[in-house]
């Protein structure tokens, strides 16, 4: 179906069914109970993940197929994001023209800045594309004020001219919306102690998600894939087999770009803000992260490492010594205290140290990421069946 | 005229000549050798064939084109594909892919972007690659991952590699060094076949002897970056140049 294998065609009606129904699956939780503090279907997160999978996933589409690991991708996150809050303060609110013209900037940024770094390969084009994005990111906070708002950022504000809108009846500032709907529009269902929000941002975003992640399949099968794939086998084969490896390493680097300038457009049309901290390093490393947590290389992998680091982030970020104390009321005085100073530094603030040891725990016996984990436990599965007596010859597959 | 000229051609590294007035034509359809000891500037001549190296002065004429100054992939859309001294194949990829990837080079030219339509439609293209296979005996090691083949494995997919594009010139940088006598023989009766089936040029670079006079045709004996002689393998066999270069002095 679509122009895919079946098996192509199962992931990606999985990952479709997943987005629909993420309201109600990271919600498994009763409002008000304890573990309340662990839901994540709320629309704020949710929006982050999906959005956060769009980035990763065309990061992925550089380093997973050609093995050049960009160190500078959210320069085009940035450029994607400024360009989106441009649209909507002069054309219009309805974010779909953002949102196109977001991915379109970031795709030239990209042609530009892979042009010059593609010159090298290896450790130099990652520190090349570092350069290029702490450079887009200290021009974007100080001398490209007038364009980027410097360090308050740009946002939509009541004066903007947007000549596709008519004029905007009241004191307010408008809210992007698409044909009226606005993005943080919600439909809230009580179902006895549960509650589950339904958010148009959400779901716009998730759609969009999963065209991208439709798109990267088919990129994956494709001829232009295989090449890929080759010139990170071996790219000197790849000299004498008749290629000119430069033109596909760009195609790839603009496509991954333009990826990141589609989340960029999508952050800011569910909330039109864009400030230079989204091109510093920390960002850039942050989707480097995300892919490999995943599993590089793999389809579904990073949008899984995206949605494990935006959890991480935003609930264990959240839990704090009260709440400790809450849990484990029950021990002993004297235990519950000990047991508070033994977590105390792995939440809240600390959460970073929590992703940090995960990190190291899944490279170092997971190099595969979390695709891979989900494989074993898989074939561990299988070897049980009576009948697995192909179990000792099943070469690892290349994760899909 | 041959298919392949290299006419006055020097390099210097350095102070080191490490080509001196190098005069070659190898004949079209035949099996051209270029023997030499070690250090004889034999790996050199080849890098400067396929755009490895640029020579100091001369020329290097391929069917009456220069490729001087030409990149490797623009060579290799010329019609010359080269077989390395390790094998070059792609390890990360099934076998079947590395057949697959020198088609589509030969048939999109040196970049076409077809990111939308997959490799599984491409049915003319698999099938073209299925036989190749069959022709070197690899068929059921299609699905194979390219890096866990035997050496012998590995050297026979890099000539698949390399026939599917039916070069007109194909080089060939000691393609048995390192193998077992089983293996060097194969590798020798693969290449009989494919010289004696195909319209195909070969020039071959090679120390091993056994090869070299059971494959050659014509044999050029390289010393010091100089051509010493050129002849048959008979008369290469007895000449007494041939041996000095080989032995040092014989008084």
């Amino acid at each position: 179906m679509f122009g895919l294998n079946t098996k192509d065609t199962r992931l990606l009606l999985i990952v479709a069914l997943l987005v629909v129904l993420a309201p109600f699956l990271l919600n498994p939780f009763p409002e008000g109970s304890a573990l309340a503090q662990f839901n994540a279907g709320y629309p704020d997160l949710m929006q982050r993940f999906v959005i956060f999978g769009v980035f990763a996933i065309g990061f992925n589409i550089l380093f997973g197929l050609t093995g050049y690991l960009s160190f500078g991708h959210a320069a085009f996150l940035g450029a994607g994001s400024y360009a989106g809050v441009w649209m909507l303060k002069l054309l219009t609110i309805n974010v779909i023209p953002a949102i196109i013209i977001s991915t379109i900037v970031a795709g030239m940024f990209a042609l530009l800045i892979g042009f010059i770094s593609l010159r090298r390969s290896g450790i130099y084009f990652s520190i090349l594309t570092l350069a290029f994005a702490q450079m887009a990111f200290a021009l974007a906070a100080s001398v490209l004020t007038p364009i980027t708002g410097g360090e308050t950022g740009l946002q939509t504000s009541l004066n903007d001219p947007r000549i596709l809108d008519a004029a905007s009846e009241g004191g307010n500032i408008p809210a992007p919306s698409i044909f009226g709907l606005q993005m943080r529009d919600s439909f809230e269902l009580s179902v006895g102690e549960w509650l589950f929000t339904f958010n148009t941002g959400y779901y716009l975003s998730g759609i969009i998600m999963v065209l991208a992640f439709y798109v990267a399949i088919r990129i994956f099968r494709s001829p232009f894939g295989l090449m890929l794939k080759a010139i990170k086998s071996n790219q000197q084969r790849m000299h004498y087999t008749g290629v000119n490896t430069r033109p596909y390493m760009l195609a790839c680097f603009v496509i991954s770009g333009m990826y990141a300038g589609l989340a960029g457009g999508l952050m800011v049309a569910m909330d039109p803000l864009a400030g230079a901290e989204r091109m510093q390093w920390t960002a850039s490393g942050e989707v480097v992260l995300m892919t490999i947590l995943g599993g590089t290389g793999t389809l579904i992998g990073p949008v899984l490492g995206a949605g494990l680091i935006k959890y991480f982030e935003n609930i264990f970020s959240k839990i704090n010594d009260n709440l400790l104390h809450q849990w484990f009321a029950f021990l002993p005085d004297g235990m519950e205290e000990f047991m508070v100073t033994i977590i105390h530094p792995f939440i809240g603030k600390g959460w970073h140290l929590t992703l940090g040891l995960l990190f190291m725990g899944v490279v170092i016996f997971l190099p595969g990421g979390l695709v891979e984990g989900g494989q074993r436990i898989a074939r561990l599965f299988s070897r049980k069946k009576p009948s697995g007596k192909d179990g000792a010859t099943t070469r690892t597959e290349p994760a899909e | 005229m041959g298919i392949l000229e290299i006419k006055d051609v020097n390099k210097r590294f350095g102070g080191l000549q490490a080509l001196g007035d190098v005069n070659l034509s190898v004949k079209q359809n035949t099996v051209h050798a270029i023997i030499g000891p070690n250090g004889a500037g034999k790996s050199t001549l080849l890098n400067c064939l396929v755009g490895k190296l640029i020579p100091d002065t001369g020329s290097v004429m391929f069917d009456g084109q220069s490729v001087l100054g030409r990149t490797p992939y623009q060579i290799n859309q010329m019609g010359i594909s080269r077989v390395f001294q390790t094998p070059e194949i792609f390890g990360d990829l099934s076998v079947i892919e590395n057949i697959m990837i020198p088609l589509f080079a030969k048939r999109d030219g040196a970049f076409r972007l077809q990111a939308i339509s997959s490799v599984d439609s491409q049915t003319e293209m698999r099938e073209r690659a299925e036989e190749m296979l069959e022709e070197v005996g690899m068929q059921d090691k299609r699905h194979m991952h390219a890096a866990s083949m035997s050496r012998g494995d590995k050297r026979r997919l890099e000539m698949a590699m390399c026939l599917i594009q039916e070069p007109r010139l194909l080089l060939l940088d000691e393609p048995t060094a390192g193998m077992a006598r089983a293996d060097t023989n194969n590798t020798i009766d693969l290449l009989k076949e494919i010289s004696s089936t195909r319209n195909i040029t070969m020039a071959i670079i090679e120390h091993d002897m056994h090869v070299v006079f059971s494959l050659a045709e014509r044999i050029t004996v390289l010393a010091q970056g100089t051509p010493l002689v050129e002849d048959t393998p008979d008369n290469i066999k007895g000449h007494p140049k041939v041996r000095e270069a080989y032995l040092g002095e014989t008084d």
